[in-house]
Parts: structure tokens; sequence; C-alpha cells
């Protein structure tokens, strides 16, 4: 690692002021300091926000709920209205990495953390997502990486907190000290590496993510996340689903369903969420949901088995969601 | 002492003209068997001076029964010391500058801008490279530095005032490589054509804890081999048997990843080299600092105080401990260099992968007649990758055809790893063995007792027979509806009494009541300073905690390396026999002063008393108070076995319980019951503790863990503890040990070891069996993944070989 210099910042206004010439901003420092270690990020200065008091915490709206920034992932998990309400996003929370990592790490963080591509995060690859013109992923291992609309990157989305947002429809709140606050959608957060390479999201160097909103979900809404990794303990999802479903009766008048491993940025499958719009939710139509979600996919030399797997996290999760499965045993972690 | 995985015991390991043949010798008898089971005396020729047959373990006090580790609260409350706490004045912190490039010839070393950054003392360029295979003619190679042959190889070191200053110099070094071509590929650096490794055949010696290969084997190519061990005609057997089964395994490179990483503090002066190791051999850092340095033995202290894992690779100062001593020398001050993760993974050794094409031949009784093997592995840049002991050990055979290759790449050399060979072996043996009990129609069991004589393992598969895990187990594979289905296997385990003689121990009484006991010996987290303490404790009559035990320091006496399973096995008798001569020469010592001879006391259970009632018994510590001498001390020495021509193996029979996801390619090891052996257990906690540590390892191996190398630039893309995937809570079984205690009448502690045995050996066979019983498909590719598990399940049922 490189030596750097530190800003603590106890207000947004000092943060905001500090960000600039290449300062970089430090919430939890889970992310930021592995690329520092890798070797692949060396900032010369860090602006450590996580001791504003007024970035961190869960506040109930009159149409939904403010999860501020440097709210942790543990404290998300652990919410009663988020667990009751918002359930994908508590699943979400609260299966990401190791409990010792969801205490440090914030939601904010979660949301703008880099990919996990493993050429991506060693310096000795300079790839296409570091201003490079190759990807070293399809020619060489990529048992772990994107089976659909990855373009000319197949590194997948590492956030499970935004497979969550984006099925809840939530918007990023950022701000920064020349224009102040301005929202973006999730769906709209993330840029696909075709669009830009270089750039992950939308956010500028001179914003911070301060907060997340989230609308209130139309009564009837259930909804469930599962990741599957390798192992449940501390492991990445090589397959992973969001599910939305706003009930009437046994109908389901709306599905949401969304994904993170699948592909560089979070998607929805309208494919799936067609298959489950208007009907009863049963094991067929949750098995046909999760097949339809494979539309398009083209799995590269080592991931094939991740087209059979979605299907089954789909269907697992929408019937979780749907209050007719339990919690998979095999998706713990 | 270097162990090849593959030998039968050494003979010469065991005999001795010094020893049991002795004219100074008496006949005892001994326990031998197991209780409950098999248990019955023999008689056994000892010498004068060995203590009195130890008891039966239920008839102690210390010795045998379950014990609080003697330096638990030190390691829970962080105040054990390991490597990298220690800190000299003036100490410097030393960083690797390691080869980015697979394979290449180094043109030059520019070291000017790191010597001039400021903090930095001194920089070292390596000349001579430690743990790769070695060209048996150096002469085809002409080059100024070593030729690079793995990414991570390391190539030169700075020592700076901080760790800061030393990492900030080290990127400064430019290297100037010529490429040459490079394979990392198994498969591919097999072929005609691959670019070769090494120009000519190289040869790489094992260590104390295994690994490595015979020298002097044809090489062709990358492939360093066959090692030929024929006995019989094999391929006339399998035409006369009435089945044969035939299979092909492959295993993956696991890394050792033990939590503490590969260092050293190193401190040179004019009088003395001394050298803090993360060790499991304090004697051969010594000896390798002293034959590298040139340098007499006495020139050389090696300590280690606490250790945080080994598991095999950890033997001799190698790169890091030359080049510290090295750049210490030189910057006249003390220096640190432990290892970041990515070099652990990279450049101090790792398990060989395993090609194996594995026949049985057997007659319709079971018995067999004919295991050929002909197995490939790469272990690297080094050799070792042999995987037969199973094959060769475990079971009776009439013929036997084993070739074992190495095959050379551009990675990271392998070195010694927890039953070297035998977990690749036994994956593909014991799967073969259930597969041929099937196709004869035999219980699985019945089988085994048919074609292992070995006594411990027969009864610890009666244990099995008879315990609720195997009683539910289903008698046809494939019996549960939907998609998550469990099953349940078994795999058998062998491992072998190797014993270093050079293991000895000095035992102290003070006046005081005190007692000590030293020894070189290293206790690298398995426990021995306890069950050094156990002995004393069993022969003074005080509690274990109350002894002092020091170890890990080579200014006292020689102990053992700990590989291969030797430390319990070699050195418990060393230290029973000092205390047992010291308690003589405590009693010599007050008999003056209670009026009486020493032939009329005696020590037991912490009371001293006359046998002719010349006082009231009196305790240890009160006696002591009466010694004529400030301290008395005894030393002692290993001597051979009692009868050296028997040999015992070690092992046990586990059996693992899976659920199988079938939809989602997921294995989640549910229950491991696992029976084992280790002679006397001197203490059941440490030893259940190693059985719990060998089981998660070979879950881990078996399920996760994969050092995967890029095909096009030989880079490993996992060498992290994040994407090196290791088994943590959630994928720990439920692990259930049973210990059968067993009396061999071999030493006076009747001890041995169990780090090999236990557990990692036989867990890929267990769970892969498992997975058959639960799926009715057979999984031969380690580790089993998802990717692994969905492909094996997709493939349409093979068809029955024809007989």
């Amino acid at each position: 690692m490189n030596s750097f210099s530190l800003a603590d910042c106890t207000s947004l206004e000092s943060a905001l002021s500090e960000l600039k010439s290449g300062a970089v901003v430090k919430a939890g420092g889970v992310d930021l300091l592995d690329r520092m270690k890798n070797g692949t990020d060396t900032p010369t200065r860090l602006v450590n926000i996580r001791r504003i008091s007024e970035l961190r915490g869960i506040h109930e709206t009159s149409d939904g709920l403010t999860i501020g920034a440097l709210t942790t992932l543990a404290e998300i998990a652990d919410d009663p209205t988020i667990r009751s309400q918002y359930t994908i996003l508590s699943d979400a929370c609260g299966h990401a990495a190791t409990p010792h990592i969801r205490n440090m790490a914030t939601i904010g963080g979660n949301v703008l953390q880099e990919l996990q591509c493993w050429y991506f995060r060693s310096a000795e690859f300079q790839c296409i997502r570091k201003g490079k013109e190759q990807c070293f992923a399809f020619s060489g291992l990529n048992q772990y990486h994107a089976i659909m609309d990855y373009g000319g990157c197949p590194s997948v989305a590492p956030s499970s907190g935004a497979v969550a947002l984006l099925a809840l429809n939530g918007t990023i709140e950022l701000t920064s000290a020349a224009r102040g606050k301005r929202m973006v959608a999730i769906k709209d957060f993330y840029i696909h590496p075709d669009a830009n390479p270089h750039r992950f999201n939308v956010k500028a160097d001179d914003e911070i993510l301060t907060a997340i909103h989230i609308p209130q979900p139309a009564p009837g809404t259930r909804s469930a996340y599962q990741k599957y990794g390798e192992k449940e303990s501390h492991d990445w999802a090589i397959a992973d689903a969001g599910i939305l479903l706003e009930m009437d009766g046994d109908q389901c008048k709306r599905a949401v369903v969304t994904m993170g491993a699948a592909s560089p940025v979070v998607r929805r499958s309208q494919e799936a969420e067609a298959v489950l719009t208007g009907k009863r939710i049963t094991e067929q139509t949750a098995r046909a949901a999760g097949k339809a979600a494979m539309t398009g996919a083209m799995p590269l030399s080592m991931n094939a088995y991740k087209v059979q797997l979605f299907p089954v996290a789909i269907y697992r999760t929408v019937l979780l969601a749907a209050g007719q499965m339990e919690r998979d045993p095999s998706a713990a972690g | 002492m270097a162990i090849h995985p593959t030998e039968v015991i050494p003979d010469a390991l065991m005999s001795s003209s010094a020893g049991a043949s002795d004219a100074a010798s008496k006949t005892v008898k001994m326990p031998i068997g197991i209780p409950d089971f098999t248990l019955r005396e023999e008689e056994r020729i000892v010498p004068d001076s060995e203590p009195p047959v130890l008891p039966l373990n239920k008839d102690l006090k210390y010795i045998g029964k379950p014990t609080e580790r003697w330096d638990g609260r030190a390691k829970a409350t962080g105040r054990a010391r390991y490597t990298a706490d220690v800190q000299l004045p003036g100490m410097l912190y030393a960083k690797f500058v390691n080869a980015s490039v697979p394979h290449a010839k180094i043109l030059s070393v520019d070291t000017s801008a790191a010597e001039s950054h400021p903090g930095v003392k001194g920089v070292h360029v390596i000349e001579k490279i430690l743990g790769n295979a070695v060209l048996r003619n150096p002469s085809l190679e002409q080059s100024r530095y070593p030729l690079v042959r793995y990414v991570g190889q390391p190539v030169a070191a700075v020592a700076a005032t901080s760790p800061q200053a030393a990492e900030d110099a080290a990127a400064k070094i430019k290297v100037k490589y010529e490429p040459l071509p490079f394979v990392v590929d198994m498969d591919l650096a097999r072929e005609a054509d691959a670019p070769l490794v090494f120009p000519g055949a190289a040869d790489q010696a094992g260590t104390a804890g295994g690994g490595g290969s015979a020298g002097g084997l044809t090489q062709t190519g990358n492939v360093h081999g066959p090692a030929v061990h024929k006995v019989g005609d094999a391929e006339q057997a399998f035409k006369e048997s009435d089945v044969v089964v035939d299979a092909h395994y492959t295993t993956q490179v696991q890394t050792h990843s033990a939590l503490e990483t590969h260092g050293v503090v190193a401190d040179w002066k004019p009088e003395m080299l001394t050298v803090y190791a993360s060790t499991q051999g304090t004697a051969s850092v010594r000896e390798e600092c002293a034959a590298f340095f040139q340098l007499p033995m006495s020139k050389v202290r090696v300590i280690t105080e606490y250790m945080g894992g080994g598991f095999g690779a950890k033997f001799g100062a190698g790169n890091p401990g030359v080049v510290a001593a090295a750049l210490s020398r030189k910057t006249g001050a003390p220096v640190r260099l432990m290892l970041d993760r990515q070099e652990e993974h990279l450049s101090v050794g790792n398990r060989p992968s395993s090609d194996q094409r594995l026949r049985i031949g057997a007659k319709k009784d079971g018995t067999i007649t004919a295991i050929q093997l002909i197995s490939y592995g790469t272990a690297g840049c080094g050799t070792g990758a042999g995987c037969a002991g199973p094959a060769t050990n475990l079971y009776k055979w009439a013929t036997l055809h084993v070739e074992e290759n190495d095959v050379f790449t551009n990675a990271g050399p392998a070195a010694a790893f927890r039953a070297p060979g035998h977990p690749q072996g036994a994956f593909a043996l014991e799967q073969s063995i259930d597969e041929l009990a099937e196709r004869l129609n035999m219980d699985l069991l019945d089988l085994r007792d048919r074609i292992d004589e070995n006594p411990v393992r027969r009864v610890q598969r009666q244990i099995i027979r008879e315990s609720a895990i195997w009683k539910s187990r289903h008698a046809t594979p494939n019996t549960d509806a939907g998609p998550i289905k469990r099953g349940i296997g078994l795999s058998q385990s062998v491992w072998y009494r190797h014993l270093t003689m050079e293991s000895a121990a000095e035992v102290r009484v003070h006046k005081d009541g005190s007692l000590e006991v030293l020894s070189a010996v290293q206790d690298i987290g398995s426990g021995i300073k306890t069950v050094l303490a156990q002995i004393l404790a069993e022969q003074f009559g005080v509690p274990p905690a109350k002894v002092e035990v020091k170890v890990g320091d080579t200014n006292y006496p020689v102990g053992p390396n700990s590989g291969g399973s030797v430390t319990t096995a070699s050195l418990t008798p060393a230290v029973r026999d000092a205390a047992w001569q010291a308690s003589q020469k405590f009693l010599a010592s007050i008999a003056p002063s209670l009026g009486t001879s020493a032939s009329d006391l005696s020590l037991n259970e912490g009371m001293v008393r006359s046998k002719s009632n010349k006082f009231q018994p009196m305790t240890f510590r009160s006696a002591a108070a009466r010694m004529n001498t400030d301290q008395v001390t005894a030393q002692a020495k290993r001597i051979p076995d009692y009868d050296p021509k028997k040999y015992d193996t070690y092992g046990g029979v586990d059996v693992a319980e899976v659920a199988v996801d079938t939809e989602t390619g997921r294995i989640h090891v549910k229950h491991v019951y696992a029976v084992h052996d280790c002679g006397r257990p001197m203490n059941p906690t440490q030893v259940i503790s190693q059985i719990n540590g060998g089981v998660i390892q070979g879950v881990s191996y078996t399920l996760f863990e994969h050092r995967l190398l890029d095909p096009n630039y030989g880079i490993m893309v996992n060498a992290n503890l994040d994407k090196y995937k290791i088994a943590g809570s959630f994928e720990i079984p439920k692990i259930e040990v049973v210990l059968t205690e067993s009396y061999i009448g071999q030493s006076s502690t009747d001890a041995s070891g169990i780090g090999e045995a236990a557990g990692i050996i036989s867990a890929g066979a267990a769970i892969a069996n498992a997975f058959y019983n639960a799926t009715g498909v057979r999984i031969r590719q380690l580790p089993m993944t998802p990717a692994v598990v969905l492909a094996a399940l997709n493939k349409p049922k093979p068809q029955m070989e024809a007989l």
C-alpha cells in the first residue's frame, strides 16, 4: 500500500470541501483498503467520512424510507421496519460478506464497491476497466464471470445491496459542494461497460453518496433476496436473485426480478417478470420465471453452470418471497 | 529425515545396534492392543535404564487425561509472542522483490534507486534460490542470477527502517528479464513440444516433512519419472481377475494457507546468528543456516516460541531465512522478513495436483489380485507429486504396478503438505474400492475386512458398523426424492510410524520443588508443550500447569523436526526417560537427610514414602527442600523402538454425511464421524483437536480450495484468502471423534502422532462416496464445486464396464 494522508471530517460540509485534487472518500474502508492493499488504487489523500453522524441512520418518511449512506449493513439487516416491509434489503445486507465486515461496511460503500473480477483486482493486469484495451477474462479464468449482457467486460455487479435497491426502485442521493444535491434512480446509477468502460457509475469525483431513498412498497408486497456462493461463509455470489411480488390475494399483480452476478450491471429480467405477472405463484410458475430469466444468456468458456444455477436461485427466491418455501439452507451466506 | 510418501516403513529408521539388544536389559510385560477389544500382554526386552512400564491410560492421573492446553491462555489473551511479534532494538523490516513473469532469464537488477530511498539500510540480490528443483547438470544454464521459473519467485530484498520504506524501495528495484516460453497447465506441459521448465533433468530433495522425489529418475521433456514400483505381474493378474475397476481421477493444487505466514527475524552478530523463525523444525533452520553461510552449528541459534501453523511447508530457513540473515549481516542490524499473503500462496509450497488412472482387479471373494496406479501430478518447479501411498499400503494385494510421474510447470514449488500424496491417493483408491464392492455385491465394510488385515482398522470398522450414523445410511444410492439428497460414505486412511532419534530433553528438579523440561522441539500448534508437562506431572505428582516447559530454542537439547507425525512418538519417550532418571537422582539427593538410602524411597502420586516406614509420607515439595544440592538434572535421548522388527501404521475410518443440492450443485457436509488411532493418546483433548482440524482442512480441500493460475500469463488470480476459498464456520460439519486407544509396546510412553492421519487423507473419498450414496453418480474430480458437481450430474449415467 502507498503512503497517504487522511482528512478526518466530522461534517459533510468539511468533507465536501476536502474532495479535490485526487482525494477519495473513505467510509467503512472495506473495499477501498482492499484495493489499496492490492496496489490497484494508490490515492495519496483519503477523506474519512465515517464519523459524520448526520449521514447515518434509518428514517421513515411519509412516502418511504431514507437511509443514511453510513448506515452499516448490520444495522439495515437488523432494522425491524426493513425486515418486515423491505425484506429484500435486509436479506441482501444481512447475507453480504461476514458479520465482521457487515459491522464496518456501509450501504453507501456497498453500492459503490468496485468490480470483483480477479483481473481487475490484480495490479498485474491492466484491463479495459483501467483505461487499457484488453479484457483478460474472455480468454482466461472466467468461472465466476458474467453470463449475459456483458459487452466488452464480463465482470459481474458486486453489490448485493444494489440488487435489492433495484427491485425496490431506490434513488441515490449525491451531494457536491459546487452543485448541491441531485437524485439518481438506481436503475440509472450504474454505467454499462460498453457505454463507458472507465466509469462504473454516474457519481462525479467531487460528489459524496449521502443517502438512499426507497419508496414505500405497495400494499400486498412481499420480497426476498437469496445469494448462492460456492460456500456459505464469506463468499461472493455465483448466482443471486432479488424478488419483489405485489400480491392481490393469491394473484401476483406485479413482479420484479433482479440479478447481480449475471452481468456487469445489476439487471431486471422483464422476461421473468412477465411470466409471474397476473399468475398465481406456484413452483411451476416460479420455475418458468427462472428459466425465462436466462433468455439471451451467453456463457463464457467456464461458466455455463451459472445458466443452470440462476433459474434455481430465482425459483427458490420467488417461493421464499411468496411464503411457500423456507430460506434455502444452501444460500445462508 | 526425508519421507517419501509411497515408501513402506523403512526398517533402517526402526532399528539400531544400540538399545533393545544391549546386555544391560530387562524383560517387561507390556499392554498390547485396544482396551475392550483386543487387549493382551506381550513381553519386551528393554534397556535397564528404562522406566517402569507405563500403565493403561485409565490407571494414570495426568497422562491420557483431557488436559487444558499448557499455553492456551497465553494464546487466547494475545500474550503469546509469535515471530512477527519479535521486536529487537534497531530492527529493520525487509521486503522481497518477486518475479513478475513465469519464466525468464534475469539480465540485470538495478538497485540504485532503492538504495538511495530514505530509510533503506541494505539491498540483497538473490544469487541462490532455495526450494526449486535443481538441475543435475548446472552447466546447462549460464546465468548470473537464478532463472525465474514462476511468478512470485523472490529476486531481491530490501531492508529499511520501516515496512513502508521497505515496500516503497522494493518497488524501485528494476529487474530486466529475457522472457522464456512457459507453461502452467499440467496437461499442456506433458505434450511433446511443450516449453521446457528446466533445460535438463532436475531433482528436488524432500524436507523433514517429506515431499520431493527420488533422484536419478528419467526425465522426458517436463515429465520427471516414472518412479516405478512393481511387484509381480499385474497385467497377467488383471486377466485372471473376476472384476476389474478402472477409473480416472483428478485433484487440484492446494496451498498450505497457514494463518501465520512464513517469516523470520534474523539477528547476525559476530558471535552468533540468532534466527527467530516460524518453523516446524528449529533443528532444520539451524542446519540450513549453518550450511548456507558455512557457520559452525554452535554459532547458530534458532528460537520458535510460538508457531502459527505450518502443515509441512515450514522446514529449513528457506529463502526468507537466508535472505533476512544476509541482510542482517550486511546492515549490522536485526532484520524482520515476514511474507505477505500473496507471497505465501506463491512461493513457499503447495500440495501438488494429481491425474491418476487406477485399476484394481479382484476375485469374486474380494481378494485383490492387482493394483495398478499410473499417476501424474505437478509440483510446479519442484517434485513430490507421487500419490501411491494409499494404493501401496492400505490393502493387501497380490501384484502391484505403480508409476508416479512429476510434471514440471512454471509454478511455485510444492512442499510437504500434511500427509504428502495421501489425500490425492485415497480420493482415488477409496472410491474405487467402494466401486469394487458394488461390482462384487459385497458390503463396503465386509470387503475391507477381507482385504485389510490391520487389527486396529478392523476394530475401527466394527465401531463404524455399530454406529448410529452408519446404520442410518441408505442401502441403495439415490434414494431421496426431491432436489436435496442425503448420502453417507466412508474412507480409510493410513500413515506410518516414522521416528527421529534426534529427540532429546533435559529435566530439572529444583530444591524449591519446581520442575522444568527443556527441549529444542517447537510446538507447531499441536500441543507438544502440554504433553511434556503431563509427562513430568505424572512422574512427580504435580499438576501439568505447574511444570515449566521450555521449548523452541536450539540452546536446549536437540528436538525433532515436526513433520510426518513424528514429534510425539519420537520425543515423549526421551522426556519420560529423563523424568524417570531425574526422579531417581532426586530420591538419591534427599535420602541422606532422611537417614535412609535411595532404594528405600519411592515417589508416587506426588508423595515420597519410605518402604521401611522410616518417616511419614511427605509431599514431593517438602521432600525437595531436603535435597543435598540446588538442582538435579537428567538428559535423555530417544532410544530405538523396543521391537525393531515390528512396524505399525496409523489411520482411521471416517464416515461423512452429506446433503447434495442436485439443482445448485452445492454439497453440504453435515456430519463427520471419525474413528482414529495414534497409539496411546497422551492428551485426548489435543488429539481430538487435531482430528477436528484435519477434517476441516479435508472438507475445505474437497469442496473449495484451488490454486488458480491464469493460463496466458502464469499469474495466480486468487492469491488471497477471499477468492482462494477456505471452509468457514458454515462449512464445518458436526465432527464426532472416537479414539481407539491402541497399545503397541514400543516405547516408554507408547505414544504416536496423529497430524497426518487426522481426517485430511480420507475426507475427499468419504465425501465422494457419500455423494455417490446420495445421487448414484461418481464424482472423480476435486474440488467438488457447483460447476464440477452439476457437470457430473448432467452427464448421462455411465454404463457398467463389461466384466
